[in-house]
């Protein structure tokens, strides 16, 4: 799950990382007020989505304008600034051309920005271990730094059985470059850090840039933070910032029901039991010619009012012209699946073709519900053979 | 032969008495697999109300008066990274958690606690381990294995059923499949399970199914370009594919592992790793069977 920036910093200043003081606005007045509760003179107005490269990003209506984070030197020109961003769509190198809606916006302080760095907290899978990185590149986004200057990252694991440790913070520092009374803040800073992407179950927390300030304080002037959604469970408070808005409405209501489904922009809509099965499934239509609308993976206890709500959400995207159902009953029963696809055929009145395979536990059952149902069914045999009748079935519609 | 298990092992589970795990207890003892017992937290003392078997308040007390020698577990995701360090405490040698969703940080400290353990773990969120017609631990559909010579992993459970079916079909069979799950901190990669076999005379050929998202398929190439091929070397045919070739980058495909993150983790780069390492890489998943048997005839 993914948070905005506001509230990334309100967590992380809970566990004692250095931010800078602002507020969110909802309106131009808010903002207006927001900035007038700052000391000034210099105030940051940053549009709030879920993506990165605001700054550099442009608003849809207003291609050649300034982008999505502004600089103002009165709490006016704060309002002005909220007032070009709040209910216009802006367009990053994340977002894609489609952009994102400005809801809010956030009202921070200037600060005196001595160098910018780069700091983030994840897991690398490949030593099964958290991984705080830091670069001297701040500002630039890291998989870029990492493809043209991998020797500019610096790296260091945190073993679980002993935590966060001072030595972790003062290798990075000194790394850096950072001396005098900036090593100490910046020690600091990534303890602060790793407490909290512990504690919250984060899956990672991105401060880019990181900026050193004259004073030689070490703050986060941006913030990006995601938790590992399996660890929601032991957050409930976590809930409140979950921010319905930022997620494609299918996806949203696919949640709600327990279904692993993301949006494409194909044309033969799927759903597959099991997530490998699924990509695979997508990779061959895609082989035979044709495109998926969709992945869904319906899970190992699907039954027959999941696979409803599975069709309704398949057949509610317009560019769907065909559906292939591809089963290969492990913990899922065929039985329960075929009476799923009955019910829903009858229930949404399905107008485009239909393409079934059935596999695995209780095949034999599946396939003769589906065959007393009198639907228009077109079954198939297996994986290549279900791929090529869906692909065929779109083809001459 | 063949691999991690066979009719001598014997099984115990954990999260015994509820409905996942007494239902696939009960299909592994239908299934000809030698079951033991399991655990309960509370339960200890009392027979299985339906399958016959004791039930006990701890792991070690379970191996204690069973010898079991693998455990699987069926524990609900906020405690199964729980149950898997009491196994590991226990020293369980074979460890299989079929649970899917456990918070990734609790793998993180279970994978620090197999350190130096005494145990291997498979998954989780992982199908289990069957050696066909000998013991089947998990949830894979048994009847569609056939004993024979492919060794199967895969991180992908219902994909593998799909080499399965394609491998019987075909009349090859299977000597293990292992399943090691879509989790990004996981027990056994592909390498540990490649290693074992590469050494397994039973095995003649390989089948490993992968998925976006990680370097471990890349790995398990490199080590197969440098352990498997070349003069004096098992040279056993492997057949390879890689699914997610048409998902977008940055979405989680489900599985929590499954996500192209940047870089060399999508499946171009590692059918390319796997081509230039001597795999035959399946150019659809519904070839696995029929590509295995190609490179058979070489």
């Amino acid at each position: 799950m993914n948070i905005h920036e506001y509230q990334g910093k309100e967590l992380l200043r809970r566990y004692g990382v250095a931010v800078l003081d602002g507020h969110v606005a909802w309106t131009a007045e808010e903002a207006e007020a927001a900035a007038r509760k700052l000391p000034g003179p210099i105030y940051v107005v940053k549009s709030q989505i879920h993506a990165g490269g605001r700054g550099a990003g442009r608003f849809k209506d207003d291609p050649n304008g300034k982008g999505g984070v502004r600089l103002a030197k009165s709490p006016e020109e704060a309002r002005a600034a909220a007032e070009a961003m709040i209910g216009h769509v802006l367009v990053t190198k994340q977002t894609g051309p489609e952009g994102k809606l400005v809801s809010r916006v956030y009202v921070e302080a200037g600060c005196d920005i001595a160098r910018e760095l780069y700091l983030s907290l994840l897991l690398d899978r490949e030593t099964s271990r958290v991984v705080i990185m830091a670069s001297t590149e701040g500002g630039m986004e890291i998989e870029e730094v990492a493809e043209h200057q991998p020797e500019k990252i610096l790296k260091v694991h945190v073993d679980p059985a002993t935590g966060i440790s001072g030595w972790h913070g003062r290798k990075l520092a000194f790394a850096l470059g950072l001396e005098g009374k900036q090593v100490n803040s910046f020690v600091k800073f990534v303890e602060a850090m790793y407490r909290a992407y512990v504690e919250l179950d984060c899956a990672i927390v991105e401060v880019n840039p990181l900026v050193v300030t004259k004073g030689g304080e070490v703050v986060a002037l941006d913030a990006k933070v995601s938790f590992d959604d399996n660890a929601l469970f032991r957050h409930k408070d976590l809930e409140a910032l979950r921010d319905d808005s930022e997620m494609d409405p299918k996806e949203l209501d696919a949640v709600t029901h327990e279904l692993n489904y993301v949006a494409l922009d194909g044309e033969i809509g799927c759903m597959v039991n099991g997530a490998g099965l699924a990509m695979a499934t997508m990779d061959i239509i895609k082989l035979y010619g044709s495109s998926p609308a969709n992945f869904l993976d319906v899970g190992g206890t699907a039954d027959a009012a999941r696979v409803t709500e599975a069709f309704r959400i398949i057949t509610s995207d317009a560019n769907v012209k065909g559906i292939l159902v591809n089963i290969f009953g492990g913990i899922a029963k065929c039985d329960m699946i075929a009476e799923g696809i009955v019910a829903a055929s009858k229930n949404l009145d399905l107008k485009v073709p239909l393409v079934v395979r059935l596999e695995g536990t209780n095949v034999e059952l599946g396939k003769k519900i589906l065959a007393e149902s009198g639907l228009k069914i077109i079954p198939a045999d297996n994986l290549a053979d279900a791929a090529q009748k869906a692909v065929a079935a779109v083809k001459g519609a | 032969m063949a691999i991690l298990v066979d009719q001598n092992t014997k099984v115990m589970t954990q999260g015994f008495t509820g409905a996942q795990g007494t239902f696939h207890a009960s299909q592994g003892i239908a299934y000809g697999s030698n079951y033991v017992g399991g655990v309960t937290p509370g339960k200890g003392g009392t027979m299985h109300p339906t399958l016959n078997l004791p039930v006990f308040n701890t792991v070690a007390e379970c191996r204690e008066k069973t010898g079991a020698d693998a455990s699987v577990i069926y524990v609900p995701a906020a405690f199964a990274a729980d149950s898997i360090m009491e196994a590991i405490d226990a020293e369980i040698p074979l460890i299989i958690c079929i649970t899917e969703g456990i918070p990734v940080l609790d793998m993180v400290r279970v994978k620090r606690a197999l350190q130096g353990s005494k145990s291997i773990l498979v998954g989780p969120n992982c199908p289990g381990v069957i050696t066909p017609e000998a013991c089947k631990i998990g949830i894979m559909p048994g009847h569609i294995h056939r004993r024979g010579s492919v060794g199967i992993v895969s991180r992908s459970g219902t994909l593998t059923y799909e080499a399965v079916a394609q491998t019987t079909a075909a009349g090859l069979g299977q000597s293990s499949c292992v399943g090691i799950g879509g989790d990004p901190v996981k027990g056994m990669d592909f390498v540990d399970v490649l290693e074992l076999f590469l050494k397994d005379d039973e095995t003649k050929s390989l089948i490993m199914i992968g998925e976006i998202g990680g370097q471990s398929e890349i790995l398990a190439a490199e080590f197969l370009a440098r352990e498997n091929f070349g003069p004096g070397k098992p040279n056993k045919p492997v057949v390879g594919f890689i699914a997610g070739a048409t998902a977008p980058p940055g979405r989680r495909m489900g599985h929590a592992g499954a996500v192209i993150s940047g870089g060399k983790d999508t499946a171009e780069a590692k059918m390319e790793a796997m081509k230039s390492a001597g795999i035959h890489v399946a150019d659809s998943p519904a070839s696995l069977g029929s590509t295995m048997v190609r490179a058979l005839k070489g």
